[in-house]
């Protein structure tokens, strides 16, 4: 399969500060590869740029062949973008902002409105088509707002963190409508900080934080990483400082997770660390449970990133969608 | 080609989601309607001079009205980020809202020209001219509220910004007093502005052969406007994008 997107190096700074610091990758055809990573990573800054909206300070991007600073126009025809927040025009219906789109994209006359009802019908808005936009739910205006990007049958579709801020079902329906999408040919480039999210629906997955990639691979090798460890998973009354102190003088431990009352242990060697560890917490704590789980990719990312999980469980204040 | 009908898209876009709406309309009306009958109680016999020029500031606050918010509100709303993805450039989307603008700007004027002219009694004595120079008027005032509009931040300094240029123009351009009986020096501020000409024009063609300036060259300096504005625009429009973004 060919490389339908490729980055070199790209870099963008705000200030002093590099939002996207050096990166580099390529998307296949036809894959849906994803960007995972906390607030702030720079995942936003990197789609932005490749979709021409946001120039790069350093590097280059070719999106469908096309130099993203030298050919913007033909980089646009080609590609859907899907902002984070669903920002169609309040006071048009669903038909006429698909409509409009496809008058902006160039579609031709006879075929603007067959293909908007289309998009109505594969999104399940098609009853909703002449209401408004504002008057839509909150997951009714991310579906057309992903149909409006695909009004003029892009090859690529961007979609900057497709399920946040909805709901379990229409997150899920979500999912169902971008694995069909990928069916029919779309290259797909999503962003998430959800790490299910990212493993059940991509190909490959890159894992940014601070502005560089950290990992890139598929969720399975990804999950390899952690293969042979395996997780202890202790619950507490309580977590003393005493207890975090001697705990991190244990030899043995990949990494050690401390959240609320639970220690989370990645370990090789089950059987030499767990003795020691007992030891120590039976000191200062009334140990509750003790489970030993296998790793998950969620698991892998605290290997590999040194963070905390729940840093990309952290979610933005809801924005107002427009 | 492309670039035209795409513009008209966007034009099309924006005189159905913001324009055409009652109360808008209903202002723009209104306004010169109470400038006629003000003037109307306190000289009754001079309106017919005023007719034109009222025509003159109702292209003007209408053209100006919308367009020097627009830009600025949408990318408040981030509704100009669809426009910026999609593969449109920066002058078709300047064009597409100056159209805009001044077709809604239009309309009102044609509103306005249909019950003041019959009524005062008067006849168009040369019509192409009176077209051109609307039509002129039309763009040129749009692109002055679309200079506004690129160029501020927010959608209050905008409107602040455009009063500021407006009002003084009611009374410097001709309107209710003739350029040439002002005293020194404000028909020099006069002839800086865009309104002077076309009350200038629109006068000579409603009324005949009155006014001060040969229609050519009223007709040559709002082409001339048209074109500085929209150069300006486009430039500062570009640079506050990419700034921005
Ligand atoms: N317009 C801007 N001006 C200044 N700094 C910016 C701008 N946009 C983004 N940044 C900074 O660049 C960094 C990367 O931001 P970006 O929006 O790309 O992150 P993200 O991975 O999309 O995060 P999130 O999950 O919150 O959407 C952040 O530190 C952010 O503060
Ligand atoms: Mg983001």
């Amino acid at each position: 399969m060919d490389n339908i997107i490729q980055v070199r190096e790209l870099t963008k700074f705000y200030g002093n500060n590099p939002a996207v610091d050096h990166i580099s990758f390529d998307i296949k055809e036809g894959e849906i590869f994803g960007f995972l990573g906390p607030n702030g990573a720079g995942k936003t800054t990197t789609i932005r740029i490749l979709a021409g909206l946001s120039q790069p300070s350093f590097g280059f991007a070719l999106v469908n062949g096309h130099d993203v600073l030298k050919e913007p126009l033909k980089v646009k025809k080609t590609i859907g973008f899907v902002p984070e927040t669903s920002n169609l025009y309040g006071e048009l219906t669903s038909f006429k902002n698909l409509n409009y789109h496809a008058e902006l994209y160039g579609v031709p006359k006879r075929e603007r409105r067959t293909r908007s009802l289309n998009l109505l019908k594969e999104f399940n808005l098609i009853e909703h088509q002449e209401k408004p936009f504002q008057t839509l739910s909150r997951g009714f205006k991310r579906r057309l707002t992903i149909a409006t990007a695909l009004v003029h049958d892009p090859k690529i579709l961007f979609l900057d963190e497709p399920t946040t801020g909805l709901d379990v079902m229409s997150a899920r329906d979500l999912r169902k409508l971008i694995k069909n999408l990928k069916k029919k040919g779309v290259t797909i480039f999503l962003t998430t900080h959800y790490i299910p999210e990212a493993e059940s629906l991509c190909d490959r997955i890159a894992v940014i934080v601070k502005g560089k990639i950290r990992v890139m691979d598929t969720p399975e090798n990804i999950k390899a990483q952690v293969k042979d460890t395996e997780i202890l998973e202790i619950a507490l009354d309580q977590v003393t400082e005493e207890i975090k102190n001697q705990l991190s003088s244990v030899k043995g431990f990949e990494a050690l997770v401390i959240s609320d009352n639970q220690i989370r242990i990645h370990t090789k060697r089950i059987d030499q660390i767990i003795l020691p560890v007992i030891e120590i917490l039976k000191q200062g704590a009334q140990i509750k449970t003790i489970n030993t789980v296998t790793p998950t990719l969620e698991d892998a990312f605290v290997k590999i990133t040194g963070l905390d999980s729940d840093i990309m469980k952290i979610n933005k204040p809801e924005k107002a969608s427009v | 080609m492309k670039e035209l009908s795409k513009a008209y898209f966007i034009a099309k876009k924006d005189l159905s989601a913001y324009y055409l709406k009652p109360p808008l309309i209903s202002w723009g009306l209104m306004l010169p309607i109470a400038f006629a009958l003000a003037f109307y109680f306190r000289h009754p016999s001079g309106i017919k001079e005023v007719v034109p020029g009222i025509i003159g500031l109702t292209l003007l606050f209408s053209c100006t009205s919308m367009a020097a918010i627009v830009i600025t509100f949408e990318k408040r709303i981030g509704a100009m980020e669809r426009l910026l993805l999609a593969p449109l450039n920066f002058r078709t989307i300047l064009l597409g809202k100056t159209l805009g603008s001044t077709l809604f700007g239009l309309m009102v004027a044609v509103l306005i020209s249909l019950i003041l002219i019959p009524l005062m009694g008067l006849h168009i004595k040369h019509f192409w001219a009176f077209v051109s120079i609307y039509i002129l008027s039309g763009l040129t005032f749009s692109l002055l509220g679309i200079l506004i509009s690129v160029g501020v931040k927010e959608v209050f300094e905008a409107m602040t910004m455009s009063n500021f240029f407006r009002f003084p123009m009611i009374f410097l351009c001709g309107v209710f007093f003739p350029v040439s009986e002002m005293p020194f020096p404000l028909p020099v501020l006069s002839y800086l502005l865009p309104l002077t000409y076309s009350v200038d024009g629109l006068k000579h063609s409603v009324l005949g052969d009155n006014a001060t300036i040969p229609l050519y060259l009223d007709v040559f300096i709002l082409v001339g406007f048209m074109f500085s504005l929209f150069s300006l625009s486009l430039f500062i429009f570009k640079k506050r994008i990419r700034q921005e973004l």
